[in-house]
């Protein structure tokens, strides 16, 4: 289909080239449930890839490297949420700010070590590697990033399904006065979401940085990552299992995208890469477009409406990106 | 009045220590590379017309956001739009048959606003009838703009022989804006960047254009009650936006570059929404802002070179100086209601 891939081969990079997306997107997802948009992603995603991969190479340890682009994730999300939750500025500015900051501060500092080799976390192999068809094992000898990000997936849908915890952080994320008023702390539960979403985008950044473009370097390849995953959140309608599967659609895309290159040499790489992101506004239109209707009158006629309109449901947040003030 | 000044110096301080420990961090001498950026911006009239260069766009695209701030839009596809009028100028400038080199700079200043016009009419649209926040269909169509260059510069538009990274053919000597001897800013960019601010200080506080799209930024059902339609203003001011942004893109390639390179932006459009932030959205502290944000971004140029640190410092400083402002801003309102 796109030049001469084995479908094998396909699956195992689609998989891997998701993995770090996925953590990204959930990460920047548990905030927004909370009601708070982090739009520093984009930087976040750098700074944290930047310092995972000098933390790394200068302690020799790929778990160092991966707590440190957490904490570096955090630090971002810290900013993000002590302004906009407590200092009440909008979210939108802060984020934009702090991504353009982050971004610049990621290659001021990572200058030293750019093009440089470091530790990078290779394809680990199953423990029932052997019994496996030649096909699986081609697909599930993945780095560990792959089994982390899957992991997280299930995790998170247990979590704002089943859980307490997730049931409060929902309610304040959808109304924070109503959640005061039962005896929760909102800007607590806000903060501590940010804090844990972008340790989650920490971790991403260091998988780009530790494993799957390993190294650092300008253009590190991470670029534009960050506001994909922003997007991936709403194509996905704020639910684990479909932000992961749009994931995977985009890093579908992205493999795609190299396979058409060698049928059009004369092209630029980068055209291809650019791909992608019109694809995602055209899928936002058609979502716009087929909840609408259902919306509005509740149940169609058409079939097909119906079905695309389960499909694209999409709801968010009820105070996403609203600032909450304490009566 | 005091408390004002007591809050520039809360954020400058808060700035500079930031900017200190970065530093810092990279093992850099911290008064060296502020001395150098001084020297690499304003110590001479070369460097400072260079400063001058980079302050005509800023202040273009500043503008233009301004009337998209007043409507309440956040348009992050500026960057797409200047790119797109560097395009449309640029596909005037090649078309042949035309001698007067007047005549074609006009129409590719002109078309130069069409497309960038245009390109923000399409994120316009995208969020009045496609349901895309603004950001994402902006970051979408940015993208889309950057992969269009591209195509164009190792395709259609290559030079002959060899397609690369470092652009189209350079224009002939003709169709450059003329500029003093030995500097590097063209005349007609000035005047073009100094009509632009005062154009947009009429159009916004003393016209009924800017009240309206202020009554839709403020409350757009409120607007509609007052027969004011939200979405043709949307459009209007993201048009407009639009159209300035791609003036910024013809100075570019008129008067800056004299061909297309796949940075014709040079992320002006980005750095210009740090600038209307930082100026709190209002116009008379933009030229200001803009000629030392201008200056930060001309004068960290030469840090590699003097000092072995990256010039992306002066983004560094940037964005920390919109943070730190609007912390300050945040903890003023915070005092205000305690």
């Amino acid at each position: 289909m796109i030049g001469d891939i084995p479908s094998s081969v396909l699956v195992a990079s689609v998989l891997a080239a998701s993995a770090p997306l996925v953590i990204i997107a959930l990460g920047e997802m548990i905030s927004e449930k909370s009601g708070v948009i982090n739009l520093s992603l984009d930087g976040a995603v750098l700074f944290s890839a930047m310092v995972a991969f000098v933390v790394a190479k200068e302690s020799n340890s790929l778990v160092f490297g991966f707590l440190a682009g957490g904490c570096a994730g955090m630090l971002t999300g810290l900013v993000v949420g002590y302004l906009s939750i407590y200092l009440h500025l909008s979210q939108v500015a802060v984020g934009f700010a702090l991504s353009l900051l982050c971004r610049d501060l990621a290659y001021f500092l990572g200058n030293p070590y750019s093009r440089i080799q470091g530790p990078t976390l290779i394809s680990s192999k199953l423990p029932f590697h052997d019994m496996l068809p030649e096909f699986l094992q081609k697909i599930l000898t993945q780095p560990l990033t792959v089994p982390f990000a899957l992991t997280l997936v299930a995790v998170l849908i247990w979590f704002f399904k089943f859980s307490r915890t997730g049931l409060q952080l929902r309610s304040v994320g959808e109304n924070p006065a109503a959640a005061f008023a039962r005896g929760l702390n909102p800007s607590k539960i806000q903060l501590f979401s940010v804090l844990a979403g972008s340790f989650l985008v920490g971790i991403g950044g260091a998988a780009y940085s530790l494993s799957l473009k390993p190294g650092w370097g300008r253009p590190q390849g991470a670029e534009g990552i960050g506001w994909i995953a922003l997007a991936l959140v709403i194509f996905g309608s704020w639910q684990p299992c479909r932000v992961a599967a749009g994931a995977m659609l985009f890093a579908f895309l992205q493999v795609c995208g190299i396979g058409l290159q060698n049928l059009f040499p004369t092209i630029p790489s980068q055209v291809f890469q650019t791909a992608p992101f019109p694809l995602m506004i055209f899928t936002l239109v058609l979502m716009h477009y087929s909840t609408r209707k259902t919306r509005k009158h509740g149940e169609t006629d058409s079939g097909l409406q119906k079905w695309l309109g389960i499909l694209f449901m999409a709801r968010a947040p009820k105070s996403l990106g609203k600032s909450y003030r304490q009566e | 009045m005091v408390q004002i000044v007591k809050d520039i110096l809360a954020a400058a301080t808060l700035v500079f220590g930031f900017t200190s420990l970065v530093l810092f961090i990279a093992d850099a001498p911290v008064l060296d590379a502020f001395k150098h950026i001084w020297l690499g911006s304003f110590a001479s009239t070369m460097k400072f017309s260079q400063v001058l260069a980079v302050w005509v766009p800023l202040i273009l695209c500043s503008c233009g956001l301004l009337f998209a701030f007043r409507a309440n839009l956040w348009n992050i596809g500026i960057e797409g739009q200047v790119i797109m009028g560097a395009i449309g100028g640029m596909a005037v400038l090649r078309f042949p048959g035309l001698e007067n080199p007047v005549l074609i700079l006009t129409l590719s200043f002109i078309a130069a606003m069409i497309t960038g016009g245009a390109w923000g009419l399409l994120a316009g649209l995208l969020k009045t009838r496609g349901g895309v926040h603004e950001i994402f269909g902006g970051l979408g169509l940015n993208f889309v703009a950057q992969g269009f260059i591209l195509w164009l510069i190792f395709g259609p538009w290559k030079r002959p022989g060899i397609a690369s990274m470092s652009g189209t053919e350079l224009l002939p000597h003709k169709l450059w804006l003329s500029s003093p001897p030995g500097w590097r800013i063209a005349y007609a960019g000035l005047v073009v960047a100094i009509c632009t601010l005062i154009l947009t200080w009429l159009f916004l506080y003393k016209s009924k254009l800017g009240l309206k799209l202020k009554a839709i930024g403020k409350n757009p059902r409120a607007a509609l009650l007052y027969d004011i339609s939200p979405e043709g203003y949307y459009l209007l001011s993201i048009i407009i936006c639009g159209a300035f942004a791609g003036m910024a893109g013809f100075m570019q390639i008129t008067a800056v570059y004299h061909r297309l390179i796949p940075a014709i932006s040079s992320g002006y459009g980005y750095l210009a929404l740090l600038l209307v932030m930082l100026a709190g959205y209002r116009i008379v502290p933009i030229p200001f802002l803009a000629l030392f944000f201008a200056g930060l971004n001309v004068g960290a140029i030469q840090l590699p070179i003097v000092l072995q640190v990256d010039s992306t410092l002066s983004g560094v400083i940037q964005g920390c100086c919109v943070l730190s402002a609007l912390f300050v801003l945040g903890m003023r309102q915070r005092r205000k209601q305690l």
